[in-house]
């Protein structure tokens, strides 16, 4: 493969999942009025399908395409299966969601798969002002997925609310890309670190590095930038919310990653320390003060990117592996948290207070079950994915000198495990209420929890399989080949 | 010519105009109007940078940037729709349902 | 900089000065002269023409609003097709070819916005707004 030619192979899944997301859009109009919407659910499914199959095919033959626009390597295929299996299993939780509060079946689909396209180019880009389209496309989608139940004020909301300080912040991120442009002629990562390797380092460079990192910043959910997150979180739907708080997040980490690593830039170290420290101390606290779960969940998803942030000050090497497998264990416990809200709580999301969570363990074992699965590894727990994770961050941090930000790391995690049980014990040490529902989960819903919960429990258990391909993927990242692109008139 | 500094001078004094008006008006109009001028202002550094560095790409990213300014437009035209239609105003500090 | 860098504005600054000296005597004068006579037809907004109906702040429908955004994207979507002319001889076919990929996918757009009936202003208007 040339490495300047025109190369679909090379955004095939993108290509894969756009095409699907028009289908979708246009066969919902041709659907009845009252017909079921969920055949559209199945066929935006089989989209996720093929496109995961597209990026394996992809992987072999990985390189650059679009004269250095897009970059396939291990990285990059990671972040694609992570987004779109994200993407699936989402979908398949929401199916019954979707007729349920009669929202617009084929925007809902159509929305979901275009988002994760913005998602997978995020991860293959190489060229900053691309990383700005594809961030854009995502963010879009989710600004519409926030207010899709458009008749609940609580969802209006709070996607006037995403949607304002999300634009806020992608102005920041674009100011950010021309003070880069302007300091290094270019906007290709590989140019940038050329530039930037050959001699001093013009004061524009940290002007952009620090316009980049508060429109990233916004983006994950890191504190100071974090103030969004309960609110949105609250009012959106709760498929959504597990979509947008994982996929989106999980490909943000990868552009921060190849940003902060491929380019050499300096001075985002005390940054990315501040706001790692930040966002652990303030997400669990706030966590602690809430009775609505999801609320909570937003909370401790803030808590979270601190832990992912802490691996960025690491070794370069063994940061990038750390985020990979952390950014994987909590796409997995978090969508299945999610998927568990989205069917217990109901029409119109009625129950998703602690109190309405008491006596599930009795009412509903399998939703009880994987939630407490989600919840022990969001927390830490030994054999699941959650602790692993966590032990790799800190102790790459560790191995960094990075002792008192891993003091405050595992200082938050004791606090946080105050939260995720007091659920835990509302599910099984409490009488449920006169009326619980006793309503099984159906087959989607059940293949989407169990899911997430297996990859839970494997990357808990047996994750060298995992761990050396990150740790391989990370290697590549870092030896990305540099190439000289001549660009002018 | 112009120097670059006194292009780089208003984009700059433009976001920050962009960014007061952002967080000082209280009508969601206003607001997202701030928001379409910080995006400009970027576009303005963008095509100063093309000029001095003789590269048409920074030109190009402008036409990018503008495709995407008015995907937003559209899409945050209809939230407000949608916002003033379930509270019947426009004003943020009444947009109050979901609090901290 | 160029020491004679601000000369080339001087024309500019000339222009000014003319026009302040013009415009500025004559407003002076017509106030300290002129009579002031107030009566209805003169304060309204429009001296002459047609006479105004109704608050310039009413309320109109949404349909309006829809139009002006749809009108937003498919005129901003059109803004690639120049650079694209430009340099349109370099890419030969292939260059035709991708252009009618970027149509085609502008259109399914357009279809959807059709069936969902946004642009319809017809009997079924009412009914559609409430869909879009």
């Amino acid at each position: 493969m040339t490495p300047n030619e025109i190369s679909y192979s090379h955004i095939l899944p993108e290509v894969v999942l756009s095409v699907f997301g028009m289908l979708i859009m246009l066969a919902e109009p041709m659907l009845g009025e009252r017909a079921s919407r969920k055949p559209l659910g199945y066929l935006a499914f089989f989209g996720t399908l093929a496109a995961g199959a597209a990026t394996l095919y992809q992987a072999q033959y990985p390189g650059f395409a679009f004269w250095h626009m897009v970059h396939v390597d291990a990285f990059s295929t990671f972040f694609h299966l992570l987004v779109i299996g994200v993407a699936a299993v989402v979908i398949l939780s929401s199916l019954d969601y979707v007729e349920e509060e009669t929202v617009h079946a084929g925007e809902y689909y159509g929305l979901v798969l275009l988002g994760a396209v913005g998602m997978c180019l995020m991860s293959s880009a190489v060229e900053l002002v691309l990383i700005f389209v594809a961030l854009e496309i995502s963010s879009i989608a989710t600004y519409v997925l926030t207010g899709i139940r458009r008749k609940n004020a609580a969802g209006a909301e709070s996607a006037l609310k995403y949607f304002l300080l999300g634009s806020f912040a992608t102005a920041f991120f674009l100011f950010g890309v021309a003070m880069m442009y302007g300091a290094t002629g270019s906007t290709d990562i590989p140019n940038i670190a050329l530039t930037l390797a050959k001699g001093s380092i013009p004061g524009l460079v940290y002007v952009g590095m620090a316009l980049m990192f508060v429109g990233l910043g916004f983006k994950i959910a890191s504190a100071p930038f974090h103030v969004w997150t309960p609110d949105v979180y609250e009012g959106a739907p709760a498929p959504i919310v597990g979509f947008m708080s994982t996929a989106p997040k999980a490909a943000v980490f990868a552009v921060m990653l190849r940003i902060i690593l491929q380019t050499g830039a300096p001075g985002w170290l005390y940054l990315i320390w501040g706001s790692a420290a930040l966002s652990m101390t303030l997400g669990n606290l706030g966590a602690l003060l809430q009775t609505n779960v999801k609320r909570m969940l937003a909370y401790s998803s803030i808590a979270q990117a601190g832990y992912i942030l802490v691996a960025f000050t690491a070794a370069p090497q063994e940061a990038t592996s750390a985020v990979m497998f952390y950014m994987l264990c909590y796409a997995a416990m978090n969508v299945g948290a999610f998927a568990v809200i989205t069917f217990y709580s109901g029409k119109d999301e009625r129950r998703v207070h602690l109190e309405d969570f008491a006596g599930l363990g009795a009412t509903n074992p399998l939703l009880a079950l994987t939630l407490t699965i989600f919840l022990l590894s969001l927390i830490g727990i030994p054999l699941t994915g959650g602790f692993l994770a966590k032990f790799y961050v800190f102790q790459v941090a560790l191995k960094a000198n990075m002792v008192w930000l891993t003091i405050i790391g595992v200082l938050n995690s004791a606090v946080a495990a105050y939260y995720y049980l007091r659920l835990v014990v509302a599910m099984y040490m409490k009488p449920a209420p006169e009326g619980a529902v006793r309503v099984a989960a159906p087959l989607p819903m059940k293949i989407a929890l169990l899911a997430a919960a297996a990859l839970t429990l494997y990357l808990g258990i047996v994750p060298t399989g995992v761990l050396s391909y990150t740790t391989e993927a990370a290697a590549q990242l870092l030896t990305a080949p540099a190439v000289k692109v001549v660009t002018g008139q | 010519m112009v120097p670059i500094s006194y292009y780089l001078g208003l984009s700059a004094a433009l976001f920050i105009c962009g960014i007061a008006g952002f967080l000082l008006k209280r009508n969601i109009i206003t607001i997202f109007m701030s928001i379409e001028l910080m995006l400009n202002a970027v576009n303005l550094s963008f095509v100063a940078f093309a000029a001095q560095l003789h590269n048409l790409a920074g030109q190009v990213f402008v036409f990018f940037v503008m495709v995407v300014a008015a995907a937003e437009a559209a899409v945050g035209l209809a939230i407000i729709i949608a916002v003033y239609r379930t509270r019947n105003t426009l004003n943020v500090d009444q947009v109050d349902l979901l609090k901290l | 900089m160029p020491e004679n860098y601000y000369i080339r504005y001087l024309p500019l600054v000339l222009h000014l000065v003319a026009a302040l000296l013009i415009a500025l005597p004559v407003l002076v004068l017509t106030t300290l002269i002129g009579r002031r006579k107030k009566f209805a037809q003169k304060m309204q907004a429009y001296e002459c023409g047609i006479t105004p109906t109704g608050d310039t702040r009413g309320r109109f429908s949404v349909k309006f609003y829809l139009v002006g955004m749809l009108f937003i994207l498919f005129d901003v979507e059109a803004v690639f097709l120049y650079p694209w002319a430009i340099i349109l001889k370099e890419l030969k076919m292939f260059g035709f070819w991708e252009m009618l990929v970027y149509i085609g996918v502008v259109l399914v757009g357009f279809f959807y916005i059709v069936k969902k009936g946004a642009i319809d202003w017809g009997e079924t208007a009412r009914v559609s707004v409430e869909n879009v």
